[in-house]
């Protein structure tokens, strides 16, 4: 063959592995961005309907927020040139793509996908975090100083402790493993979230003066299956596209092994999950189930790569089991309200699958990935807590008294989400 | 002429008016509604805790009959409605001083007809 010909050959193979892997990310980052799609279906159907419409517009737009701000300094924090392992840079905007003359002179160091696809991976994975606040505060928070919380969480907070892990900053240099993000984004969301829940404090009529817990159950549980499954399935983006390769064998097999295990910790979860609340509560519990599954996937998120799917299966089990007993830990012991179980869900569980990394992957070590949780679990709590003081000082958190009871979609949206079925309930 | 109300369980209403008809009964009214007996409700299970549902959701269906007819039309809703089970409701008869027909003006027996 005429070295020209080869050497066409080798560019076009190039060009079309950069096609193809650039494609794979950016087809996964949409399963992520349907992912908010799930949390609007869950939380609107675990809350009441009188709350429907304001969950739905916070959601949207928690999304939107957590896109424009992202552009504008969240990924140039995370991604950008760091002043040190600690302290990320900061500039505005994003920069251009690759020139096909980076990607054709292949090797080691040659861009492998586009620069852009990256930055539309990385900001549904900022919206994910902020929907997990979302659903643990709601029925009580005001819609705005939510949007206010959400400019500077996914503008600052996220961003800093991401360039920490995945910005190659000082988590990552001490050997952090966290693959697609049971620390850095849900052990991330769930911190912000107890913070804001901890101010706020619990929905009316959720603890009696005596002491007791009452049940407020959620309106829809159809809707809440529907976004549990869309979930499931945007976690396949989550966990598959964080592989951020495709166009090799050992790739490709990579990739098709973080399927299988984020969907057999899933199952792994819900089984587990459905278990235990059966023999603790004597019914098969629904919601407990959904979760269970949800706490499957987070726990499997920090390593889905390592593990057989026999471990997975384990690793997700371990997890539906561990977010039932702190669900009803956080609700009858310490009184957190959480409508959807977030903080049990992204927050407990985080934990567990940051430590379960340990279980399959021999570069894991028990002292970073603890160092890892505390770090991250630090930065976030205390910053959101001081940001939430802020926001409470300025425009107050926490709907009327009044407002509750009428219900946050009338009081905050001046509408309602059926309004064929106008009766108030408390 | 009496108007007979019966409380029912939801799922018994299309034996229940099955029942009527074969009675003889021309028409009837059905609402939804909801209460509760000696029972008070029952509790239900949301993420491990209980809570009551005090006010368990019903069907009162309203009929007005001859006072001839009204034997007949109460053992059709007891026979059909029964399940033998608390929560099978009531049945409350009471009399009806006049039925007008509003259509036609008609009253009494030929309204009712």
């Amino acid at each position: 063959m005429e070295p020209t010909v080869t050497t066409q050959l080798a560019g076009d193979i190039l060009q079309t592995k950069y096609a193809l892997d650039t494609f794979y990310f950016l087809v996964m980052g949409a399963f992520v961005m349907w992912m908010a799609a799930g949390f609007s279906m869950l939380e609107a159907g675990l809350v009441r309907s009188k709350n429907t419409a304001e969950i739905l517009t916070k959601n949207i737009v928690l999304y939107s927020i957590a896109c424009v701000m992202y552009m504008l300094i969240g990924y140039n924090i995370m991604y950008g040139d760091s002043i040190s392992s600690m302290i990320p840079g900061f500039s505005f905007g994003l920069g251009g793509d690759n020139e096909a003359a980076a990607v054709l002179a292949g090797g080691e160091d040659a861009p492998y996908y586009s620069n852009l696809s990256d930055f539309f991976f990385q900001v549904v994975f900022v919206a994910t975090a902020m929907s997990i606040v979302s659903g643990a505060v709601a029925e009580r928070m005001k819609l705005w100083a939510f949007f206010a919380f959400a400019i500077v969480f996914t503008g600052i907070i996220y961003p800093t402790q991401g360039m920490w892990k995945w910005g190659g900053g000082f988590l990552d240099e001490a050997g952090f493993l966290d693959f697609a993000g049971s620390g850095v984004v849900h052990m991330a969301g769930a911190a912000a979230a107890l913070s804001g829940v901890l101010l706020l404090g619990a929905r009316k009529g959720k603890y009696g003066k005596d002491g007791s817990v009452n049940a407020i159950p959620g309106a829809n549980l159809p809707m809440a299956t529907l976004g549990t499954f869309i979930l499931w399935m945007g976690w396949f983006g989550f966990n598959g596209g964080s592989e951020l390769k495709v166009s090799d064998i050992a790739e490709a097999n990579a990739t098709a092994m973080v399927f299988v295990n984020t969907n057999m910790a899933a199952a792994g979860g819900c089984i587990a999950a459905l278990l235990l609340a059966r023999l603790w509560f004597g019914k098969a519990d629904l919601t407990m189930a959904l979760n269970g599954a949800l706490a499957g996937l987070v726990s499997i998120t920090a390593e889905p790569l390592t593990p057989s799917p026999e471990l997975a299966t384990l690793i997700g089990a371990i997890g539906g089991a561990l977010v039932v007993v702190s669900i009803i830990t956080l609700d009858t012991k310490f009184k957190i309200d959480d409508p959807v179980g977030a903080i049990s869900v992204h927050g407990v569980v985080g934990i567990w699958g940051l430590l379960a990394v340990c279980l399959s992957n021999p570069d894991a070590t028990l002292a970073a990935q603890l160092m890892g949780i505390g770090v991250i679990f630090a930065w976030v709590f205390g910053t959101s807590l001081i940001v939430w003081l802020i926001v409470k000082a300025v425009m107050g958190i926490r709907v009327s008294e009044e407002e509750e009871y009428e219900g946050l979609d009338v009081g905050e949206c001046g509408l309602e989400a059926y309004p064929e079925f106008n009766q108030t309930r408390t | 002429m009496k108007m007979i109300r019966a409380i029912i369980k939801p799922f018994r209403l299309d034996d229940v008016k099955e029942k009527l008809l074969e009675a003889g009964v021309t028409g009837l009214t059905v609402t939804e509604v909801r209460g509760h007996g000696r029972q008070k409700g029952h509790t239900e299970l949301y993420r491990g805790a209980e809570y009551s549902v005090d006010f368990v959701p019903k069907t009162e269906l309203s009929v007005v009959v001859m006072s001839e007819m009204v034997d007949t039309v109460v053992d059709a809703i007891v026979e059909s409605a029964r399940s033998g089970k608390v929560g099978d409701g009531k049945i409350f008869v009471s009399d009806v001083e006049k039925v007008i027909r509003i259509r036609t003006g008609e009253t009494d027996v030929e309204a009712l007809s």
